[in-house]
């Protein structure tokens, strides 16, 4: 990844890719989560590691590695009448910033993109903060963007956790 | 009762039933951190986690801080996080490696790897006024250390029993369960601690792990959402779904096979449950475990290893083992209300590396902090703490579930069911008899 400034793209293009994170952001908080799965492509995943230095998810201990049918799965459950700790409501409200234009592969559609996040959680009378960076790897098939790859480094990444993350960041 | 009108401690705890200041009240925490955790053996972590000189990891014994390391003899050692001159805690990260000498930052005293003293800028301030060699200038040493299995333990006291008759068989089948699954016989711990935080009593958490007719209630959205999911999965791809899913669709076994289960409640308050996951599947990754097992062990061996089927052992009061899954969590009270988890999963040494494969996957699926499954138990948890807080509405827990019906055998309690309340009794049996000495 470009430890410089960030890629000079055009104007159109900084644009589409940031209505694109703003609007998953926006999916996420009002939990519709058919769109939250639409927005990621086939074979695509949702990643937090368990650790900043991490190149893989596969065969080392993750926070979050998802696929479709896992992140199908997570919806199941926070939709289930019986997801008692859904009940007491769980709302969250992201912020996402810094969007900057990594690397850009015109033939193949491709674009990589980091960007900053500020997230806060509301559940059982308590408030909790996160923060960190989103890396996308985005495909444009000609029909809009669809995530290949959602890295998330969160800020507290080693720290203890208060309670656990029932939903995606 | 009121909090403030217990006299001695066995007077909060019967049989059947325990007042709730066992749970809510800070000063007898307090007697706890003193009678229970400072006087029995407490996990502190494995040989593997600091594998080269100068390596630490930091940790807690109740609310003691304590280092875990590895000098250039080899030795592990277990040393208060303290540095003797003001105080200072030595190591302030979560582990890394200190070279070779740990240096307080305050005033760079330095201690070698075995916590003793080894320099310290301008001591011509000290000479004719107190000798260097004083152990009291070291950094104090755990008063005794043993391991069993790779797996280290520390105790604060001098007095009691060693760590083996300590853990007796019950304890020890969590290790030897872990162990004896490797043809080398030896496990190695995967370098990665996650941390989790409960807002309630650390005896709810050891409680809940042997609680076997919660799961099909806390996590029955869980176990619905995975069953679902396991059919879409098999629909779309015409494949069998990764065995994570079965582990959660398991959660939601019917009460009839969770009442099936063994528990075993041993001295100490070390407690067993049976397992229930089908963990010897005939596919090709399992057979090949049964392969380099039978060629170390020989058939017979093999499968009297592979057949234990244990699902939680119990190390009171510190740790909760899952043997046939290599993981554990260790349980640190901070406060009456709130306690650390640390929670670890270990490879398997000379076996396929497939078998590795379901590890992770139970150590994502429940223990991660993304786990649809704690999710649930946490806010149980949190639940219980609140509700035990209150000065009204009654003051005892119920532990009635089949009393009166446990077998007792040579100081083994077993359980007509595995839904009796057995493990729990088991657990304050113990308790009483640590608060009361």
């Amino acid at each position: 990844m470009s430890k410089h400034n960030s890629l000079q793209v055009s104007d159109k293009t900084q644009r589409e890719i940031e209505n694109f994170l703003y609007l998953q952001a926006e999916v996420l908080d009002e939990r519709r989560w058919e769109e939250w799965l639409d927005l990621f492509g086939e074979e695509g995943i949702y990643w937090m590691p368990a650790s900043g230095e991490q190149e893989t998810g596969e065969g080392q201990p993750n926070i979050f590695y998802e696929d479709y049918h896992l992140m199908s799965m997570r919806i199941r459950r926070v939709e289930h009448p019986y997801a008692h700790s859904q009940t007491a409501g769980h709302r969250t409200s992201h912020v996402v910033s810094n969007v900057m234009i990594q690397h850009e592969d015109e033939s193949s559609g491709e674009v990589l993109v980091t960007s900053r996040f500020h997230m806060v959680e509301y559940r059982l009378d308590d408030q909790r903060y996160f923060g960190g960076k989103y890396t996308h790897q985005l495909r444009n098939s000609g029909s809009g963007y669809k995530i290949i790859l959602q890295r998330v480094d969160l800020v507290n990444v080693e720290g203890p956790f208060d309670y656990v993350m029932q939903v995606w960041v | 009762m009121s909090l403030e009108e217990y006299k001695d401690f066995s007077s909060l705890v019967s049989p059947e039933r325990v007042h709730k200041a066992c749970y809510s009240d800070e000063g007898v925490f307090e007697q706890e951190l003193n009678k229970i955790f400072y006087k029995s053996w407490i996990y502190v972590g494995h040989e593997s986690q600091v594998p080269n000189p100068g390596d630490y990891w930091t940790t807690w014994i109740g609310r003691e801080r304590v280092i875990l390391c590895r000098s250039e003899d080899a030795q592990v050692h277990v040393l208060y996080n303290r540095c003797p001159h003001r105080g200072t805690l030595i190591c302030n990260n979560l582990h890394g490696n200190a070279r070779k000498a740990f240096r307080c930052p305050y005033h760079a005293w330095q201690f070698n790897l075995d916590g003793s003293l080894r320099n310290m800028p301008m001591k011509q301030g000290y000479e004719g006024i107190i000798d260097l060699k004083d152990p009291q200038l070291q950094m104090k040493r755990a008063a005794r250390q043993a391991t069993y299995r790779g797996f280290v333990f520390a105790s604060l006291s001098d007095e009691g029993e060693g760590l083996d008759e300590w853990l007796g068989s019950g304890g020890r089948a969590a290790f030897d369960d872990i162990c004896n699954r490797s043809p080398e016989g030896e496990c190695e711990i995967v370098m990665n601690c996650f941390r989790i935080i409960q807002h309630s009593n650390w005896k709810i958490f050891l409680e809940n792990q042997l609680d076997a007719v919660h799961p099909s209630i806390t996590h029955h959205s869980t176990g619905d959402a995975a069953a679902q999911q396991q059919q879409v999965f098999k629909q779309k791809t015409g494949q069998e779904p990764p065995i994570g899913y079965q582990f959660l669709a398991d959660f939601t076994l019917p009460y009839e096979k969770w009442d099936s289960l063994d528990t075993i409640g041993y001295p100490h308050g070390h407690t067993v449950l049976a397992g229930y996951m089908g963990l010897r599947p005939r596919d090709p990754i399992t057979l090949a475990h049964e392969a380099v097992l039978e060629e170390a062990y020989g058939a017979e061996r093999m499968e009297e290893i592979l057949s234990t089927n244990v699902h939680h052992v119990l190390v009171y009061p510190c740790l909760s083992v899952q043997p046939a899954l290599q993981q554990l969590r260790a349980v640190r009270p901070l406060a009456a209300d709130k306690t650390l988890t640390e929670i670890w999963h270990f490879k398997l040494k000379g076996v396929p590396e497939g078998v590795y494969e379901r590890s992770l996957a139970y150590y994502y699926h429940v223990n991660s902090p993304s786990t649809m499954v704690n999710a649930d138990d946490l806010n149980n948890f949190r639940a219980c703490q609140d509700g035990l807080s209150l000065q009204g509405g009654g003051d005892w827990v119920s532990f009635h579930r089949n009393y009166g019906q446990d077998p007792i055998n040579g100081g083994v309690t077993t359980s007509v069911t595995g839904m009796s309340e057995q493990p729990m009794r088991n657990m304050f049996a113990a308790w009483k008899k640590y608060m009361s000495a």
